[in-house]
């Protein structure tokens, strides 16, 4: 029954997606984070999508997040000399976050995380009419 | 050949049986497309469902071979798996992935209409058989 495997393929897409919201959030919040625990601005992080395949058949392909890598585009310098952390330029080193970005795949994750509960939804009805043939 | 008559009864609900079985397969191909749509590299894939139909309708009247007279010949048996086509991309993007959500949104919802419809087919097939053997 083929039916049911859409809901792995669409599951697993989900938790991906969900993954993924997770990470923007993180990046969102530690926007204007100057130092982590070791001391260090904060690192963007980004998810690295991979497809996953169910058994042999290579018609079906899930989603799973393979790695979740550290941006290493170089951070942001912003002039402060009244911060604490601010060198004897006066400059402090920012979060490598870019804001607009993060949005954008804000919505990207949500979109995609919306179609899927959407092609879920369809299977779960489709598989109760089949329960009711010939009744 | 002579058939049957408890084959006869089911032979016409074997093409809306391997329509429905395809459909949900192809089903499964599209969301897997969809569950893609931001995988780099992914490529989609669908099938011809027209061709499929055509194999998996011929497959089943040669199926399995009877070693005994009084065996039922068996019809309706499911064909090898539709061969997959790579979707041509009507937009390149830059990570190498080839899903056009709309399409594929469009696709997915048209073949579950037409699951339901293949359903709606086996359902008053079914009812007219139960009438007939009820008589009334």
């Amino acid at each position: 029954m083929s039916l049911f495997k859409i809901f792995d393929v669409s599951g697993s897409a989900i938790s991906a997606q969900s993954q993924r919201l997770n990470v923007v959030a993180s990046n969102l919040a530690n926007a204007e984070s100057i130092a982590g625990p070791d001391g260090q601005p904060y690192k963007s992080r980004q998810v690295v999508f991979q497809t996953q395949n169910f058994g042999a058949d290579a018609s079906t392909a899930g989603v799973r997040v393979a790695q979740v890598i550290q941006d290493n585009t170089p951070p942001r310098r912003m002039h402060d000399p009244s911060n604490p952390l601010a060198d004897s330029d006066g400059m402090v080193t920012m979060p490598n976050v870019n804001p607009v970005e993060e949005m954008v795949n804000m919505i990207s994750a949500s979109r995609s995380y919306e179609t899927n509960v959407d092609v879920l939804n369809t299977a779960k009805t489709l598989l109760q009419k089949v329960l009711q043939l010939g009744a | 050949m002579a058939t049957a008559p408890i084959d006869r009864m089911t032979a016409s609900l074997d093409f809306q049986a391997a329509a429905l079985a395809l459909q949900a397969q192809r089903a499964k191909v599209l969301a897997s497309n969809i569950a893609n749509a931001d995988t780099p590299n992914y490529q989609a894939k669908d099938f011809d469902f027209n061709q499929a139909l055509t194999e998996a309708t011929a497959q089943s009247a040669a199926a399995a071979t009877r070693t005994h007279p009084a065996h039922l010949a068996a019809s309706g048996a499911v064909g090898p798996a539709p061969t997959l086509q790579y979707r041509q991309p009507l937009q390149v993007s830059l990570d190498g992935n080839t899903v056009d959500l709309d399409t594929e949104r469009a696709a997915f919802s048209e073949n579950s209409v037409r699951y339901e419809a293949t359903l709606r087919f086996l359902n008053s097939q079914i009812k007219t058989m139960l009438t007939a053997i009820n008589g009334q």
